[in-house]
């Protein structure tokens, strides 16, 4: 059951208010610590920090529009060898709490004693277009904040955050909701376990009119309903960019084999990867066997193989955070990729990766009468 | 003398407590089928992960036959159905890329069928004749 709550914005300022909230947080004891996105002092990247001293809450902005790490990494970086001792809030957007979600499944994190704080997300640039924004003397968050009141979407966003249709956080114990609010007087504040009811309780929030919530939910449909359109479009292009082999292999040319897709991908958390295994440790006959036999072969080897290989291992559980194609040094388009992948993979079992802690993953588990048509018919 | 005719290369990844030995039993009862066929032992269908069909198929085999228990048969309880849902996960892959999906075969074929194991491979041979090989023999640059 979600209960709904007003925090009324004092003098206009979304972000002090916020500010006040994170604070609360530490100091009335609700949580021990906070893992919270903070500008860093230059002003030209924001990012996860854990905070366990409320004096140290220096620029805490989880609303400004960059991404530089999902931050599902970052929970399972610290809680898969133990949960964590002490009440950890963190502060996430929907797809790091979807892909964290996932890393729960796939026993890579752990949520004891960890409070989900989840932000409406209206996108993220680029943390290179981020820089370059922040670096003329204005401050993105700010024209980014006054456009989204607006209602314009900024084409220059990230183009993964333009078709997502997961605006808003699923499975978080406390949801800051600023989508069809006027948050230039008050935000909502959403509980959606026992957990967040009981911050809310401690932070004596009044309950939301009704008329609010309403709102916001309409605003969320609508939202959900331009980004699906976009999406359709955008990977409606991306198929015809792809299919077949010769357009394929137009696209991955620029791959260089670097794994960077891999290596920031929240879901790709294999400590070791088959493609770093010594199974790609080769004598120089194999490669001269390859070569003899096409008459050239491209190098390094297996630039398909990798992607494809990456693909199959882990795209039923893709969230389309987009962070491949933000460490792509080439700009293969992998993130559009993987989401046309993913839609149409996920769909044969129903699966949205990051629903639900209860929907098991689709390759973990099977139904006796299923896939009929998958078994050759002889 | 024929023209010479295309003859498809198949991996064939069998489970060790069923279509491996269906094969075996296919030699023992001296059941022809085709030569076309190269079988390789896994000991359950559930350990084919899907890079070893992308391997083959990259490496330019011209088509992937996954021998697998008959539903509810698996000596392992499950693992052929685990393996029919890591075979839909990488048709589907293959599908979205416009790739040839219908070059990997998954195939119930018990130990006690020789007979359909011989079959099997003699229709899989003929449909891959008919497909042509491989177009991925075609590119140097994957």
């Amino acid at each position: 059951m979600t209960r709904s709550a007003i925090l009324e914005v004092q003098n206009g300022n979304l972000i002090e208010t916020l500010n006040n909230l994170w604070r609360q947080l530490l100091e009335k004891g609700l949580v021990d610590a906070l893992l919270i996105p903070q500008e860093l002092p230059s002003g030209i990247n924001v990012v996860q920090t854990l905070v366990s001293d409320v004096q140290k809450l220096e620029s805490p902005n989880p609303l400004s529009p960059v991404m530089p790490v999902n931050t599902a990494r970052i929970v399972s970086q610290m809680t898969k060898v133990t949960p964590s001792p002490k009440k950890v809030g963190v502060v996430l957007r929907s797809c790091e709490l979807r892909a964290l979600i996932e890393l729960v499944k796939l026993k890579q994190a752990s949520l004891e004693n960890i409070v989900l704080i989840g932000i409406d997300c209206f996108g993220t640039y680029s943390v290179k277009d981020y820089k370059n924004l922040a670096q003329d003397g204005s401050s993105p968050k700010d024209a980014f904040i006054k456009a989204v009141r607006e209602g314009k979407e900024d084409p220059s966003l990230r183009q993964v955050c333009q078709m997502c249709e997961y605006p808003i956080p699923m499975n978080a114990d406390i949801t800051i909701g600023l989508i069809g609010i006027d948050f230039e007087k008050s935000i909502l504040i959403q509980a959606s376990s026992t957990e967040g009811e009981a911050i809310l309780e401690a932070l004596e929030l009044t309950d939301s009119p009704e008329a609010e919530v309403t709102k916001r939910d309409e605003a969320i449909a609508k939202l959900i309903e331009q980004r699906t359109k976009k999406r359709d479009e955008i990977l409606e292009q991306t198929q015809k960019d792809i299919s077949g082999i010769d357009n394929l292999m137009r696209t991955l040319a620029p791959c260089i084999n670097c794994h960077n897709c891999r290596d920031v991908c929240p879901l790709c958390f294999c400590k070791e990867c088959f493609f770093d295994s010594p199974t790609f440790e080769m004598e120089s006959e194999k490669y001269l066997g390859w070569s003899e036999r096409k008459g050239t072969i491209r190098m390094p080897t297996h630039t398909l193989l990798f992607h494809l290989t990456r693909m199959s291992h882990m795209v039923t559980s893709c969230v389309g955070c987009g962070m491949c194609y933000e460490a792509c040094p080439n700009e293969v388009p992998v993130a559009n990729i993987f989401r046309l992948v993913g839609l149409n993979t996920q769909k044969i079992f129903d699966y949205v990766p990051g629903r639900s802690l209860e929907d098991e993953l689709p390759v973990t588990t099977y139904q006796e009468r299923e896939l009929l048509g998958v078994p050759e018919k002889l | 003398m024929q023209e010479d005719e295309f003859e498809p290369n198949i991996v064939g990844l069998l489970c060790h407590w069923c279509t491996y030995t269906a094969a075996d039993l296919a030699g023992t009862t001296r059941t022809q089928y085709p030569t076309n066929i190269r079988p390789i032992q896994t000991m359950c269908s559930g350990m084919v992960d899907p890079v070893y069909v992308l391997w083959a198929l990259l490496g330019g085999a011209d088509g992937v036959m996954i021998g697998a228990c008959h539903p509810a048969d698996c000596h392992y309880v499950s693992g052929n159905y685990k393996c029919r849902r890591k075979t839909a996960v990488l048709k589907s892959i293959l599908n979205t890329l416009g790739l040839e999906d219908d070059r990997v075969w998954l195939c119930w074929i018990s130990a006690a069928e020789g007979q359909k194991f011989a079959n099997t491979v003699a229709k899989m041979v003929d449909e891959l004749k008919k497909k042509g090989p491989n177009p991925i023999n075609a590119y140097w640059s994957t």
